[in-house]
């Protein structure tokens, strides 16, 4: 070989590099386009729309395009002392511009959220708008009602002049912005959304756990069954994955009422007395029952398809070189499964954290979680951005697990079917 | 799993321990969905077994509920099952001419930032459903096309590639590229080397992912509960009603015919994994 570097041409007369290195740009440009209308499709979509979940979550413009001058005059007001004349006067200009298009009111009730009171002095102010004299307006509006002297209201209508606010996000985790602008927990018996947040976690934990209590031990024996009877026993796994949801929901429902079968059978063995039937639906426990049921074959599959690559010469292994069966299976066996636990805890954490058809049907009160909450203000209460903020809580909960995922085994380590 | 003959006694009791866990779970799985089918031919309205169906008393079944299905007042399940069929099948196509594609493009070794686009195609599946209907919501509504078929077969289009894109790009890490760049040598255009090259060699993992969405769209509850108005019920929204409002025993003839579509579906995806695996050559 010889030392000196010959540039290879191609017949074309074109060194070998440059023809490679646009040939391969043209193959990305090829892959690229393939994959284009999809990932264009899913961004419009998909993703942009994520992103005005988070616009609309934070959105306060409503007020400050209500009172444009006000905001304008306000800019130079310290807020310590009462403000001046100027924003007096574009307070009443915007106010009669509400007036006419009688949107006064939306700004009363806005207001009035801000700070307790408002709704009534602005319909005074309504009432004498007319009566309004050229000049000195900061005097007249004072004469109107004692709390447009109070300079705490006027504090309250600055606090409204950012475009955005939190307090959507304050609302999910029970908390406000009091008079004073301070945040501030509401009162103890009115936190249901901390309560939710907390139930819909230990709805998930919980099912997690019993998915992988339950879904280990069968993957396993799938895994080491003769295939003839594996692929029989697939099916058990296989056929309420596929089956819908509200099939799987209808027949825990039916198991599970008071004269069901399930009752049945307890009180047949002597469980229970027939009169002392238990209630196992309509709560925690029937939830717990069927999420579990439904969600299990998540756990099982990635588990399975783990546990299928592991050798089972490295069990024996184990075991002659003197390990127990107990010893050899922790030691050996299971950390070969950690990447299928991972995979097959996450898949079930994040299905059942967003979850709310069947905790809604068979959890009765108390299977009320945070996704029935953002349904509920999405069609009830039309508060869409209420509903974006919680959203987006619950979206950055799951983003943190997949991180944390990710540090402890590698997001790559996922294995699917 | 017969058990060597010099196993120990608290190794065959754990044994057997092991194994009725194992029938219990598999019990667990599978026994829900067998209690509809009896219930279903119920003669009476009640969602028991009557004493008559212990003594498996022929007067005790009868086909009343399938026959309140087809033909009972005021019929919501047809117009739903319609709706449903017609939904899943556009959204199916689309959701597979799309994934496809992007899964061609995706498993290219000369595919940019593949790991970023990926996680982007596939973000529909990972963010749970929720989150989901909300976003998408806002971008059928603002199009106009809220509580019309279209705007709903487009979010089950969403929904339902990420599952083709992940079926077919792993059907596709087994794929030897030689063979289109054979075909590509001895004179056919790219789309003739998809279609009579690629296409049938990749088609088993395109057709599962195909059952995956239509599944998904047939089944999926949360974001059309969102998007439908009265003309777009479909299958799950009247199962949802029904089972809110009052369980009667025409839900469980549905459910019966639900979980029959199910088993044909689960039958044709496992021999289509089958046939994959051995083309492939991962069938020990």
């Amino acid at each position: 070989m010889s030392s000196e570097t010959q540039k290879i041409l191609t017949t074309d007369g074109i060194p070998l590099e440059i023809s490679l290195k646009k040939a391969e740009k043209k193959n990305k440009i090829k892959a690229f386009l393939l994959v284009a209308p999809l990932l264009l499709f899913i961004i419009i979509t998909y993703i942009f729309p994520i992103g005005e979940m988070f616009t609309r979550s934070i959105d306060d413009r409503m007020i400050t395009n209500m009172l444009p001058k006000t905001f304008k005059a306000m800019e130079t007001w310290d807020g310590k002392e009462l403000p001046p004349e100027e924003v007096f006067a574009s307070f009443l200009a915007d106010f009669k511009v509400l007036a006419e298009k009688k949107e006064h009111g939306k700004l009363g009730q806005r207001l009035n959220k801000e700070k307790n009171g408002f709704n009534t002095i602005l319909k005074k102010l309504w009432r004498k708008m007319n009566k309004f004299e050229d000049g000195n307006t900061k005097e007249q509006i004072m004469e109107i009602h004692k709390r447009f002297r109070d300079v705490k209201y006027w504090q309250a209508i600055k606090r409204t002049a950012p475009p955005y606010t939190m307090a959507k996000y304050l609302k999910g985790m029970d908390m406000y912005y009091d008079e004073d602008g301070n945040v501030t927990q509401v009162e103890k018996d009115r936190r249901i959304h901390r309560i939710l947040w907390l139930r819909t976690l230990e709805i998930a934990v919980v099912v997690t756990i019993l998915c992988f209590l339950m879904g280990y031990p069968i993957a396993h024996l799938l895994a080491v069954l003769p295939m003839k009877y594996s692929n029989l026993l697939m099916i058990c796994v296989l056929l309420p994955f596929w089956t819908s949801l509200l099939v799987r929901t209808a027949s825990w429902m039916i198991l599970l009422q008071q004269q069901g079968i399930v009752n049945d059978f307890f009180v047949m063995i002597g469980l229970v007395a027939d009169d002392n039937r238990p209630e196992m639906m309509y709560n925690k426990t029937g939830t717990y029952i069927a999420m579990t049921q439904i969600l299990l074959p998540f756990m099982v599959l990635p588990l399975y398809s783990v546990m299928k690559t592991i050798s089972p010469s490295l069990m024996r292994a184990g075991k002659s070189l003197g390990g127990t069966p107990f010893v050899a299976f922790w030691k050996v066996y299971f950390p070969l499964t950690i990447p299928g636990i991972g995979a097959g805890c996450l898949l079930v954490f994040i299905l059942a954290i967003g979850y709310y058809i069947t905790p809604a049907l068979v959890g009765g009160a108390s299977g009320t979680l945070i996704s029935n909450q953002i349904a509920y203000h999405m069609k009830e209460t039309l508060d869409w951005s209420f509903a974006s903020a919680m959203g987006l809580m619950l979206l950055t909960g799951v983003l943190a697990v997949y991180w944390v995922y990710n540090k402890l085994v590698g997001i790559d380590n996922i294995k699917l079917g | 799993m017969a058990l060597p003959k010099y196993t120990e006694t608290r190794y065959r009791i754990w044994h057997y321990l092991y194994l009725s866990i194992c029938g219990f779970v598999f019990f667990f799985l599978i026994a829900p969905l067998f209690v509809i089918f009896p219930l279903s031919f119920n003669a009476e309205e009640f969602l028991v077994f009557s004493e008559g169906m212990k003594r498996l008393d022929p007067d005790a079944f009868s086909l009343r509920w399938y026959h309140d299905m087809v033909y009972g007042t005021k019929n919501p399940w047809g117009l739903a099952a319609k709706n449903s069929f017609i939904i899943a099948i556009f959204a199916t196509i689309g959701a597979v001419i799309l994934g496809t594609v992007a899964a061609l493009g995706l498993s290219s070794r000369h595919m940019p930032y593949k790991g970023l686009i990926m996680a982007t195609l596939i973000s529909p599946m990972i963010v749970p459903l929720i989150i989901s209907g909300v976003a998408i919501f806002f971008f059928i509504a603002k199009i106009g096309l809220a509580a019309t078929h279209l705007g709903i077969v487009i979010a089950h289009i969403i929904l339902g590639t990420p599952f083709v894109v992940i079926t077919v790009t792993a059907t596709l890490s087994g794929f030897d590229h030689s063979v289109t760049r054979a075909a590509a040598s001895l004179g056919s255009n790219p789309v003739n080397t998809f279609m009579k090259i690629t296409l049938p060699l990749i088609l088993p993992g395109v057709i599962s992912g195909a059952l995956f969405a239509f599944v998904t769209s047939f089944d999926e509850v949360v974001v059309v509960l969102f998007l439908a108005g009265l003309d777009n019920t479909t299958i799950p929204i009247q199962m949802w009603t029904g089972l809110r409002e009052q369980l009667s025993p025409t839900i469980l003839a549905v459910a019966t015919c639900l979980i029959i579509l199910s088993t044909l579906i689960l039958v044709t995806a496992e021999l289509l994994r089958r046939r994959s695996e051995r083309l492939r050559g991962i069938n020990r």
